[in-house]
């Protein structure tokens, strides 16, 4: 653990990239290969299932530092992170034990077959043999949720230097339904064919917003336009006569969309999809209302079947004949996807996402005026000549939204946030006025600067009415413009009404608070939008 | 009537008609240090110990000041007064008020670790103590002196074998004086930014032993200084000043850095954890030695902190105040 916490430590204490990506790559290059392999999985969020409850771990680390629950539960909001809060609360460690870090994974992944003394024992014994950084490590492991300042991205990178391979092919590896338990360094990293697993998908190529006129791209000729859907990005593979759907985020979700498995029954096997998985319904996609009640649910029931259907809007050819097509030109991808959409009957689980034709970019600014009536939340463009690239690259893709919807609201209740936002206000609840009562309707976490942060937390602490908790309600006051993408009628929100995206885009100091919008106001966008 | 009352302007003595610390403009006015929330302009009149007083003078400019020593007595009206060290900053005092054989002590700020600089913190029984809390929660635990000395000076000495210049920010007044007395020598260059070099100047002048610093101003050429660590304000950091040392690193000196948020938020390359103020358990030990029964919680936890007193059986309750320029976005602690 103590290499681990080295490691560790050199990537927080640096602001610098170059410096986080040298440690992780000569870490890659020394540390022993089971350990490796649990820092590769823990650093792209594969992490060993939680064994303890958290409500245990912090009446355990309260009891060990002698300290009421109570003053526990208030610390934690302040230092903004469970595993830190008991790392810095724990009497110091009375003997020091260095096991690599395989061997704590293992200890932890045994907890989940024991009884909870048991559990709770070993616990206590490893908080009193680990020091500050390594206490902080191993919650984490216990608790899961390892963010520390290292995008996969640079994961890959390091591992590609620490390993003499090119940073594409690393990728590829990294991706997919590896267990960090049975795999080895050897079969991950080393194997001669990184497409070996059947299940494995490309990483995925993601589009830069377009902040500038779509005029400064050049000729219309050259792209390609499609409507940005608002479903779950995600990759159908068919291969060795099995069918996988992963989603954008790298999970495996196969079988929460099931009616995709008829994809089989069209399409041969050694194809790779890139689409949208929308809900489906009339001939045309359903809001993403409609998809969100099957987000979450690993089975599902047949009458949610039969209530939002999904199928996989196809928008690009990754492999075709089981062979890589990602340095094939995007209008050649997109030609042979078209062919092969073109014979699918209309019960079938995939569709081709409809091109949009247009002459010049003016034509095209007015018809993304229309997204909404579409379900789509803007327009796509991309390249003819574009290759699939990997990751957030600028030049080639760009997502061109419509502009958000905005209200004015009155910010009603502040709560900290947490990470490097912690002990500052940052969450907050508004409300809009009906009649003379405040109704809240929303909450919103971003949007603000630092600086802004850092003003609104200093106002908060003098203008408290009354704490529930880490909530504060404070003196309405203040006026912020809240931009959101969508708005639906909610039976699960006081207010009626669920917005998508909620942040602040504006504090509006220019605005007294008796003239933030009202309740009919949000109605009147529910009946235009919703 | 209370020896102390808590009043707009500040804390009162109604015996002694003068305040303590007062954030508003009054008649007289006895001064715990030299912090700008605790020393303010437009007092009538001034009382602070003489080892403080230079620094008050350099900030305040002209202003009526009078001092007395650590632990010499004064009756002023019906109040007999003394300063006692705090062992927050060189000069900072408590100050005890003893009215009819009630006793109070006014603490400011403090802390209970001696760092060899500050006279080191007294304990005063009274009847009636007014503790800061600005790190008051058992999350804050302070590391000895020496061992976060040692993690400044390995820091130092790696920024100066790679060829970079070690910016250390800091506040001017108590932190920057007490890094220098920890920083060793033989490392390099010990340079200052002009705001802590003319603090240091006034502390010298008074007698106070500082190790040499260099003034690191606009006629300052870095290149003579190679391997040189630079004490500056934090505002300093990343400045057009700054640049000019080429490449750097960054660290901050402060409590709040115990908090791996606040240090991200900073965006620092290290934060080394040293405070002026004390940590939960000295806090905690500070209050038992006065063996007060009642606690009065100014700045910082006060919520949190005087519950968790009250649980513990003492009589406490919340002060507000306008202390506490050193909350967890601010420059100093």
């Amino acid at each position: 653990m103590r290499d681990f916490a080295t490691l560790f430590n050199a990537i927080d204490q640096s602001t610098k990239t170059k410096v986080k990506v040298a440690a992780l790559a000569d870490y890659f290059a020394n540390a022993p290969k089971p350990d490796r392999i649990w820092t590769i999985a823990m650093f792209s969020g594969r992490r060993p299932k939680r064994a303890v409850t958290t409500t245990r771990l912090r009446e355990w680390a309260a009891e060990r530092a002698g300290i009421p629950l109570w003053l526990f539960e208030e610390c934690y909001p302040i230092v903004g992170d469970l595993s830190e809060t008991i790392a810095h609360l724990l009497p110091p460690a009375t003997r020091q034990i260095d096991k690599p870090l395989a061997e704590w994974i293992n200890l932890v992944r045994g907890l989940g077959q024991m009884e909870e003394p048991q559990r709770k024992e070993i616990i206590l014994d490893a908080w009193d043999q680990l020091e500050n950084t390594e206490r902080f490590l191993f919650n984490k492991l216990i608790t899961g949720g390892f963010r520390v300042g290292i995008s996969q991205k640079l994961m890959t990178r390091a591992l590609a230097r620490a390993t003499e391979r090119d940073e594409a092919e690393m990728a590829h590896r990294l991706m997919g339904n590896w267990d960090p338990a049975t795999i080895t360094w050897d079969d991950l990293i080393e194997a001669e064919d990184a497409g070996a697993d059947a299940s494995r998908p490309y990483p995925f190529y993601l589009a830069y917003a377009l902040e500038d006129e779509p005029s400064d791209l050049g000729v219309p000729e050259d792209w390609h336009a499609e409507w940005k859907w608002d479903g779950i990005r995600g990759q159908l593979i068919l291969r060795d006569g099995q069918h996988f759907v992963w989603s954008r985020g790298e999970e495996l979700m196969t079988d929460r969309f099931p009616e995709l498995a008829r994809a089989m029954d069209f399409l041969p096997m050694g194809t790779v999809l890139d689409g949208e998985i929308l809900a489906w319904g009339k001939g045309q996609p359903q809001n993403f209302n409609a998809l969100q009640k099957r987000i979450g649910r690993k089975t599902v029931p047949k009458k949610l079947l039969q209530e939002a259907p999904v199928i996989l809007y196809a928008y690009d050819l990754l492999e075709w004949q089981g062979q890589d097509l990602r340095q094939t030109e995007f209008a050649k991808r997109r030609l042979l996807l078209s062919n092969l959409c073109a014979d699918l009957p209309d019960d079938a689980p995939v569709r081709l996402s409809p091109t949009i034709g247009f002459v010049d970019w003016e034509s095209l600014a007015q018809i993304r005026q229309t997204a909404r009536d579409a379900q789509a939340e803007g327009i796509m463009l991309k390249r003819m000549a574009s290759l699939y690239l990997i990751g957030r690259k600028k030049g080639d893709w760009w997502k061109w939204k419509l502009d958000p919807l905005t209200i004015d609201a009155v910010m009603i209740y502040a709560q900290s946030g947490s990470g490097r936002r912690a002990n500052l206000f940052t969450d907050f609840t508004f409300a809009v006025w009906k009649g003379n009562d405040l109704v809240p309707f929303t909450k919103a976490y971003s949007g603000l600067t630092d600086e802004e942060f850092r003003k609104i937390t200093a106002w908060v602490k003098k203008n408290t009415l009354q704490r529930f908790g880490p909530v504060r309600q404070v003196t309405p006051e203040h006026v912020f413009e809240i931009a959101f993408e969508g708005i639906q009628a909610s039976s699960r929100h006081k207010s009626g009404v669920a917005l998508r995206f909620p942040r602040m885009s504006r504090w509006r100091h220019d605005k007294p608070v008796q003239e933030a919008n009202t309740m009919d106001d949000l109605n009147e966008m529910l009946r235009l939008y919703g | 009537m209370a020896a102390l009352t808590f009043t707009e302007e500040g804390i009162y003595c109604p015996a002694g008609d003068f305040h303590i610390d007062p954030w508003r403009p009054v008649e007289r006015a006895l001064i715990t240090h030299g912090h700008a929330d605790h020393a303010r302009w437009g007092m009538g009149s001034y009382l602070s110990t003489n080892m403080a007083a230079p620094v008050i003078r350099h900030r305040l400019g002209d202003i009526a000041l009078d001092t007395i020593a650590y632990g010499e007595t004064r009756q002023i009206g019906g109040a007999r007064v003394s300063f006692h060290p705090a062992g927050h900053v060189p000069g900072s005092a408590q100050i005890r008020v003893e009215v009819a054989g009630e006793i109070w002590v006014a603490s400011g700020d403090y802390k209970v670790e001696d760092d060899g600089l500050s006279a080191p913190f007294e304990p005063i029984r009274c009847h009636h103590f007014i503790t800061e809390s600005t790190f008051g929660l058992p999350v804050f635990r302070w590391r000895p002196q020496s061992e976060v000395a040692a993690g400044i000076n390995a820091w130092w000495k790696a920024c100066a074998a790679s060829g970079k210049t070690a910016f250390l920010g800091c506040y001017a007044l108590g932190k920057a004086q007490r890094l220098l007395s920890l920083l060793d020598p033989n490392v390099g260059p010990i340079l200052a930014h002009a705001a802590v070099e003319n603090t240091n100047g006034v502390l010298r002048s008074q007698g106070i032993k500082l190790q040499d610093s260099l003034l690191a101003n606009a006629d300052l050429n870095p290149k003579d200084h190679p391997g040189a660590i630079v004490l500056a304000p934090p505002s300093a950091l990343g400045s057009a000043w700054a640049r000019k040392f080429g490449t750097q690193e960054n660290a901050f000196a402060s409590g709040w850095m115990q908090l791996r948020g606040i240090r991200r938020r900073r965006a620092s390359d290290r934060g080394f954890v040293i405070s002026d103020h004390a940590d939960w358990r000295g806090l905690l030990d500070a209050i038992k030695a006065t063996e007060a029964e009642n606690i009065y919680v100014t700045h910082g936890y006060t919520d949190i902190f005087a519950r968790y007193l009250n649980e513990q059986g003492w009589n406490a309750q919340v002060v507000p105040t306008e202390f506490g320029g050193e909350d967890a976005e601010s420059e100093a602690a």
